[in-house]
């Protein structure tokens, strides 16, 4: 990490249109399983108690011990969790040292890190920008109190504001918010209303995530009693088309299903790797690899991973090398999750290929632009289903 | 030489038999303790989750009574359901001896009434056995009443045994030993052996299981199907003791296996002779007759790539299922299939479910139908089973359909909700018989198309189990049928199609669309589903438009996850059939035939 500061920003390059998996630097992320408590709609993976932390930070670095050069460089490193910001500065400090000697990266290099407004003051954001962080993403959720309070958060609206406010003081220039729609009992017009309070912010990146519900959350067993007013499927088609609609007027790029950037320069470079298949490497209880052929994922639990890696073995908990025919579904379920869509090549010059381009077109769900197939608001709203029109 | 003792168990549903052959399969010590499954002789997974045997099976059982002399004993097995009388029978005609299992705590039911009457008519030596006497509600003496007044046999020759418990078996054996004849057969005759069972092997072709009555075979020996005249060399011939063992030579008398590398499936038929190609018998053994199916159904592969591979098993199938008839059938909707007659509709769940877990076959049946007559105005009669051929309404004079004497058997106190059952069924001229106290025999004229889907279900609902059922059919009655055809966004999905009676055809027709609105998934546009009578619609129901998924966020890399999620939602798609645009899965063309829960 020769200039954390220095590439990021204005003078970021280009974003390639589809990495070539081996060319391509690679991202690196660390789960960091810490959280003070459990959010009711969150399936993530976490533990209430940074007891372990120190532990945790050890074995991440044994972790990376292991892979050597198997990746030739990076050029993103993403802390998520989890909560990162819970974390002490020492703990942290000592794991951003660890990942810097022992990987190489870039020279401009986006490290993000997640935090949650309630965890963001003034010195612990000069902190992380002193360790090389750039890129903050903000679990903001929503501005409204009441909404936050059904979400189990633990900051406020205000706490929020403030957050934002320290981020900038501490000198970040690029800040992403994380927000959620479709709450239980959450009008459009709240919901434009945050969206209204946030733009006064002036963030470069915003993630509008639909409330899902995940197996095993509290909310999902609520939703199975019928105690949460979630909107209908038409309304939450709505919320959706409104929110793209109105972050574009403002000048935003909507360039995944949940993202928009203020510009393409701050689209998440780091979460692109996903969707374009460049290779990324995840540190940590129960992260995700792929190599540009296997994807590999760890022990879930911090106890059983930490005994792994001080064991000296590999925590990972299995593995699998995707077939032709399963990289090109990937490629199709991930490619129509973006903007640029995928390659009409990708679709195959078959009869029923061209049929189904054909059919799509004529339903307004996709678009050809440029010998790509391109998805529409209409298209996305279905984004799991176009890959089986392909098949 | 051992002596040679040939028979079968025979009984109602639940009344024990196959408990009483691991019993006696354990006690004459043909397996050890330690090998010793549960309901040995029922070898399908269906037949241990049902309860009940399917297909017969056999197994020769060592025997040494007290006094040292050594008998060997061939237990052959039956189907224990009214739908297999023909296998039933086949198999008893290779017997001597029966033993009538009879529950000591529910007695004498239909079933057993039914399996007396073919016993007898083969002659056979009836050996009445009271089966659970351990049970605190087992009333001997009732149940000796009842075989005494009903089956006309005397009670007091009857056993006693509890097969659970393993009471009474050696009471079991000595009675096979001295009151079932030794078989008579001429060893130098021209060789006569009774098909009475076959299954397929992969490896080694066809396995007949056989009853030699003349003569002898063995391996070498080229072997003649008498119905058909096909040759074959025999490779090996054996016995069943749960394991086939090779023998050099099966004689008349004996109960064994042969295999003559048979691959040519069609060739074998239950019920039909062997006998010896350079020196054959005069005359086949009585009592082969091709079976005559009473329902019908379509069988389609879910997908079409898979027609050849459904057609080389059910060849394959129909050798260990002799009852089974099909022919080829084709659909509109679903491509090539075969249209089947089934013995009943429990034989029809029966070859759907071996199909699809015994030989892995993914398949969709059509509603089942029974064969109606249609008189044209050109005076012609017309036999039609399948809704496809239903001619057309304008030239019919007049309709029939079969009827059945249908026979229950239950308590007194469930009269009232049997009767009602029944009524709804179109049941007419209701007889009754009270056979013993407390217990009533209602007796009806029915469609059989009224029995053919859910009927023994109801029954048994209704009498909280305790109604017994069998029917036969009798003649064909004037009947008012129509044929409702179901169409989805304008088009007419063939396979759905039924010959219906007019008063029964708008209930249907309802619950058909509200089954399909709920099977198919949602697509990008709006559906509709109609039953309709010709042009006239007398049923429908929409399904709207989907317009958004859960748009879930993808990060954190976890690709592998979503990507399974798509594959399976790709192989459910596979298996869904395309009317028009609209995306059919199997599960629809199964909700369709479920019961009804009221």
């Amino acid at each position: 990490m020769v200039s954390p500061h220095g590439g990021n920003g204005a003078k970021a390059q280009a974003i390639p249109q589809d990495a070539v998996a081996s060319n391509a630097p690679a991202g690196l992320y660390v789960h960091v399983p810490f959280c003070r408590g459990k959010c009711p709609y969150c399936d993530f993976y976490s533990e209430p108690s940074p007891a372990l932390a120190s532990r945790w930070v050890d074995g991440v670095l044994r972790e990376a011990d292991l892979y050597g050069d198997l990746f030739s460089r990076f050029d993103t490193l993403y802390l998520g969790g989890g909560t990162p910001s819970f974390l002490s500065g020492e703990d942290l400090g000592r794991l951003l040292s660890g990942l810097q000697r022992r990987f190489r990266w870039e020279s401009s290099v986006e490290i993000t890190l997640e935090a949650n407004p309630d965890d963001v003051t003034p010195e612990k954001a000069a902190l992380w920008w002193d360790l090389g962080i750039n890129r903050l993403s903000l679990g903001v959720q929503s501005l409204d109190d009441a909404m936050l309070g059904v979400l189990g958060r633990r900051h406020t609206a205000a706490q929020a504001a403030a957050a934002v406010e320290a981020a900038r003081q501490a000198g970040f220039t690029n800040l992403g918010l994380d927000l959620m729609w479709g709450l239980p009992g959450q009008s459009l017009a709240q919901w434009r209303e945050t969206m209204e309070s946030v733009l006064a912010f002036s963030p470069e990146h915003l993630s509008c995530y639909e409330l899902t519900l995940e197996k095993g959350t509290v909310f999902y067993q609520m939703a199975c009693r019928g105690d949460l007013s979630l909107p209908s499927q038409a309304q939450s088609r709505l919320f959706f088309t409104a929110t793209s609609r109105f972050l574009r007027q403002r000048g935003y790029v909507h360039y995944e299903i949940s993202n928009f950037a203020r510009g393409d320069v701050f689209r998440s470079r780091h979460n692109q790797k996903y969707w374009r298949h460049v290779p990324y490497l995840g540190l940590g209880p129960s992260a995700h690899s792929f190599d540009g052929r296997r994807r590999w994922w760890n022990a879930r639990s911090v106890e059983t991973y930490c005994e792994m890696v001080e064991a000296g073995g590999w925590p990972v908990a299995g593995r699998e090398i995707p077939g032709p025919e399963e990289r090109r579904l990937e490629a199709l379920m991930l490619g129509f999750r973006t903007r640029e869509g995928v390659p009409l090549a990708l679709v195959g010059d078959t009869d029923r290929a061209r049929r189904a381009v054909t059919t799509t077109v004529s339903q307004g769900l996709l678009e050809v632009q440029r010998q790509r197939l391109r998805p529409t608001l209409a298209g996305w709203l279905v984004a799991n289903r176009l890959p089986l029109l392909f098949d | 030489m051992p002596k040679i003792r040939n028979f079968s168990i025979i009984a109602h549903i639940d009344h024990g038999k196959s408990t009483l052959a691991d019993r006696l399969i354990q006690t004459t010590g043909l397996v050890s303790e330690r090998e010793f499954r549960d309901q040995i002789l029922d070898t399908m997974d269906l037949e241990r989750e049902r309860g009940i045997t399917i297909k017969s099976n056999t197994v020769t059982l060592p025997y040494v009574r007290p006094n040292g002399e050594e008998y060997a004993l061939n237990l052959i097995d039956t189907p224990g359901h009214v739908d297999f009388s023909y296998e039933v029978s086949r198999a008893l005609a290779s017997c001597e001896g029966v033993l009538l299992l009879v529950d000591a705590s529910q007695g004498v039911e239909a079933q057993t009434l039914a399996n007396l009457y073919v016993a007898m008519e083969h002659d056979l030596t009836i050996i009445p056995v009271i089966n659970k006497i351990d049970l605190p509600s087992a009333d001997v003496e009732r149940v000796k009443g009842e075989i005494e007044n009903e089956l006309a046999l005397d009670a007091d020759q009857a056993v006693l045994c509890s097969a659970k418990e393993g009471m009474g078996i050696q009471d079991v054996l000595e009675a096979i030993v001295e009151r079932i004849p030794e078989p008579q057969g001429d060893l130098e005759a021209p060789l006569a052996a009774l098909i009475f069972d076959a299954h397929y092997d992969s490896f080694r072709g066809a396995i007949i299981a056989c009853r030699v009555f003349d003569g002898s075979v063995k391996a070498g020996d080229r072997i003649r199907f008498m119905s058909n005249g096909a040759v074959h060399k025999v490779e090996e011939v054996g016995v069943m003791r749960l394991k086939r063992e090779p023998r050099k030579v099966l004689k008349a008398g004996e109960v064994g296996y042969i295999i003559a590398g048979i691959k040519t499936v069609s060739d074998v038929s239950i019920g039909d002779t062997i006998t010896l190609d350079e020196d054959p018998v005069a005359d086949p053994l009585p009592g082969f007759r091709e079976v005559k199916p009473v329902v019908f159904s379509s069988i389609y592969p879910v997908s079409s790539d898979d027609y050849p591979s459904l057609a080389a098993t059910l060849e394959k199938y129909k050798l260990n299922d002799a009852a089974l008839v099909y022919q080829k059938d084709s659909s509109a909707a679903l491509g090539q299939g075969f249209r089947c007659g089934f013995l009943g509709l429990l034989h029809l769940e029966i070859v759907q479910e071996r199909l699809e877990r015994e030989f892995d076959q993914s398949i969709i049946m059509t509603v089942p139908s029974v064969q109606y007559r249609f008189t044209l105005d050109t005076g012609e009669t017309v036999t039609v089973e399948n809704p496809q051929y239903y001619p057309d309404p304008v030239h019919i004079q007049s309709t029939e359909e079969p009827f059945i004497r249908a026979s229950i058997l239950c308590p007194e106190r469930y009269m009232g909700t049997v009767m009602k059952l029944c009524t709804e069924r179109r049941g007419q001229n209701p007889r009754f018989n009270v056979p013993i106290p407390g217990r009533v025999e209602i007796i009806f004229d029915m469609p059989l198309a009224e029995v053919i889907y859910d009927f023994y279900d109801r029954l048994k609902t209704v009498t909280q189990g305790y109604g017994s059922f069998d029917y036969e059919v009798t003649d064909y009655r004037p009947s008012d049928l129509v044929k409702v055809d179901f169409l989805v966004n304008g088009e007419r999905v063939d396979a759905l199609s039924i010959i219906v009676h007019r008063d029964r055809a708008r209930a249907w027709a309802v619950q058909v669309c509200d089954r399909l609105k709920e099977e198919i998934p949602r697509h990008q546009f709006k559906i509709a589903i109609q039953g309709a009578i010709g042009t006239k619609i007398i049923a429908r129901s929409t399904i709207s438009a989907f317009r958004k998924d859960v748009t879930a966020k993808c990060y954190g890399g976890d690709i592998t996850r979503k990507r399974k999620l798509l594959e399976k939602q790709k192989k459910g798609k596979k298996r869904m059939k395309m009317v028009g645009a609209v995306s059919i899965p199997q599960s629809a063309f199964v909700a369709v035939l479920k019961t009804d829960k009221e």
